[in-house]
């Protein structure tokens, strides 16, 4: 069996807003195994954000608990959390975050920076390796505004490796790209969990959820459905069979 | 997070808005530039003011006539009688070694006048000690002796003024002789100029002669108008002023009850009221270039308000990818204490040029002192910090979901 990553059960997180009590996550409990590529489904409104930066560390739940590579998150405080999410997660979001006019490679090692253990060399050795398996190596220099929108996702992704972190949280990381380049970039994401990373992956979209070997739905703060995907659809293949006339 | 890094980011941080850091920085600039110009201008007065005053004797003692009788018509000091020179012979006698130099002053106004030339001037009367008190130098010839003093001899010495005025074909005035009130005098030497005192006097219009000489055959009379003497360093003046008025007080044969009538003043007095005054001026001229220092402080601050509000999602993803608060609250900090110090070396920088620039067109004294650059220097640094600080903190406190999402 494989070793947990995330282990969940019951997980609660409620808003006081004023005098009213706003249950966005009622009860959630499920787990997912080193080398999982998990989709996080769910229409607007149905905590899937809530659930999302729960798992990033950037928020603690209320009630139940979370349990990210072993570690009890709802004990730390807020520098703990930060370290946590230092070493554990990768983080890709919808809009890249890139650091502007800023070359691709100080990007790719910024999360060191935030890593005392890790000496410069060892930093700018891991970033071009990481910016490697992203297929940019050969652009480190350029700043964001000299990639595109794929190429910065990508430097984006190569920044959630560099720490070597147990999951690479994406959120809606497809969502500001287009069709191809979403592909695209599934495909490296794929590639990605071929060599074992474990990914969760937030999305509204069925499309991009075919590409995981798991779906998660949520429904009013609620799992509605957990379901394992039995063809999971190659986004290399589906790449190839995009019409070209798409692409003008 | 190491220092260099920090470093690093703050200054690829400014870098990105060259033309905003360097107008932050301005008001540093400024300030730090106005402080150190202010002082410069502020303690080159003060030295040079204490110099001219030092070049007037600045361990003289004078010792002047008063009244010491508070009914009646009060008199001026110069037509008091009181001074004699039994006075004299008392302070001689004390052999004190905080005194090293006595002259008695008899002085009178009158016409001089060498052939068709003549010219309205005093005629100080001393002893030869008088101008080692005094800071006079011989420029030609030679003083007159402690026997000229004692044979009343007509010998007297000019100073530059009554030269010019008395000899303005150029001739040597050395040998000749010239006439006051009627009495003729032999030059026996000249002065080297001194010119105008701070005052606006004119210390070259004078003519020194034996006060014995002034006393008999010119006022006929037998009192001082006062008597300087000189302490031997400016720290022992106190001490022989105490000496000084002990020893007239019983010459005069004054009472415990009865208060001085006379008067001793020491030049360190006069340099201390002078320099307390230009003292003020540089605290003044200080704090008015201090505030501008403020008001950069305060540039600093607000534009790291604008700083932090502006790079709100770039907090937000360096503490999702595991920044702490207080790596956040550091990057600000070096930021703002980048600006200051930058500030700060330029406004040195440009200080010191100006007050150069200052002494040199307007030939104003200047002196810059090591300490006002340390001080605007580390003041610099503290308004970085001070100023720095409240947004820093602000963006290291901020929430990383809502800085994420932050529109």
């Amino acid at each position: 069996m494989k070793q947990k990553i995330l282990d969940i059960s019951d997980l609660k997180r409620d808003f006081v807003m004023g005098d009213q009590t706003v249950r966005a996550l009622k009860g959630i409990t499920f787990d997912i195994k080193s080398g999982e590529f998990v989709t996080i489904m769910g229409s607007s409104g149905s905590g899937k954000t809530t659930l999302l930066n729960i798992l990033g560390c950037l928020d603690k739940p209320s009630g139940g608990s979370y349990l990210l590579d072993g570690v009890d998150v709802k004990s730390l405080n807020r520098d703990e959390l930060a370290g946590l999410r230092n070493t554990k997660i990768g983080f890709v979001f919808q809009a890249y975050n890139l650091l502007p006019r800023t070359s691709a490679l100080e990007n790719v090692e910024l999360p060191l920076f935030y890593n005392k253990t890790i000496t410069a060399e060892e930093r700018k050795e891991r970033a071009i390796k990481s910016l490697e398996s992203v297929k940019l190596a050969e652009r480190f220099d350029h700043t964001p505004s000299q990639l595109s929108g794929g190429q910065q996702q990508r430097v984006a992704i190569a920044r959630a490796l560099v720490n070597h972190p147990v999951m690479i949280l994406a959120d809606e990381a497809t969502g500001n790209l287009d069709t191809r380049t979403s592909y695209e970039i599934m495909a490296l994401m794929q590639e990605l969990n071929a060599e074992g990373k474990t990914i969760v992956f937030v999305t509204h979209e069925p499309d991009i959820a075919a590409f995981s070997t798991r779906t998660i739905m949520l429904r009013d703060g609620k799992i509605q459905k957990d379901s394992i995907n039995q063809n999971q659809r190659s986004a290399k293949e589906a790449l190839a069979n995009l019409p070209e006339t798409d692409d003008y | 997070m190491s220092i260099i890094n920090l470093l690093r980011i703050a200054f690829r941080a400014l870098k990105r808005n060259k033309l905003r850091a360097f107008l932050t920085m301005l008001g540093i600039i400024i300030g730090v530039a106005a402080v150190i110009a202010m002082m410069a201008i502020g303690e080159g007065s003060k030295q040079s003011i204490r110099s001219q005053l030092s070049g007037m004797g600045s361990n003289m003692i004078t010792i002047m006539p008063q009244s010491n009788e508070p009914g009646g018509v009060r008199l001026q000091g110069s037509s008091i009688q009181t001074l004699k020179l039994q006075d004299i012979t008392a302070i001689k006698k004390l052999q004190s070694k905080n005194i090293n130099g006595l002259s008695p002053v008899v002085s009178t106004s009158g016409q001089a006048i060498k052939g068709g030339y003549n010219w309205p001037t005093t005629i100080t009367g001393v002893s030869p000690d008088y101008l080692n008190i005094r800071q006079l130098k011989l420029q030609d010839g030679i003083l007159f002796s402690e026997n000229d003093v004692k044979r009343f001899a007509k010998v007297c010495l000019l100073g530059k003024t009554v030269i010019d005025n008395l000899f303005p074909d150029g001739s040597n005035p050395i040998g000749q002789i010239i006439r006051f009130k009627n009495i003729p005098f032999q030059v026996i030497g000249t002065l080297v100029p001194k010119g105008q005192s701070n005052f606006g006097q004119d210390q070259d219009d004078i003519i020194i002669a034996p006060y014995t000489t002034v006393q008999k055959r010119i006022t006929a009379t037998n009192y001082l108008q006062s008597i300087y003497a000189s302490a031997t360093t400016e720290a022992s003046s106190d001490a022989a002023t105490t000496e000084i008025s002990n020893a007239i007080r019983e010459s005069h044969r004054l009472t415990a009850a009865e208060t001085d009538d006379f008067q001793v003043r020491t030049q360190a007095e006069l340099i201390s009221t002078i320099s307390s005054t230009s003292s003020m001026l540089t605290v003044l001229l200080t704090a008015i270039a201090g505030i501008s220092l403020f008001i950069g402080g305060i540039g600093i601050m607000n534009i790291m308000y604008v700083s932090v509000t502006e790079r709100t999602r770039e907090i937000g993803l360096r503490m999702s990818i595991g920044a702490r608060g207080q790596d956040v609250l550091m990057q600000f900090l070096i930021e703002a204490v980048l600006i200051s110090i930058t500030g700060g070396v330029i406004g040195v920088v440009l200080g010191v040029s100006s007050a150069y620039l200052i002494s040199y067109f307007l030939n104003w004294p200047i002196l810059i002192a090591e300490s006002s650059i340390v001080i605007s220097f580390v003041v610099c640094a503290i308004t970085g910090v001070f100023f720095g600080y409240y947004p820093a903190k602000k963006a290291s406190n901020l929430d990383p979901i809502d800085a994420l999402r932050y529109e």
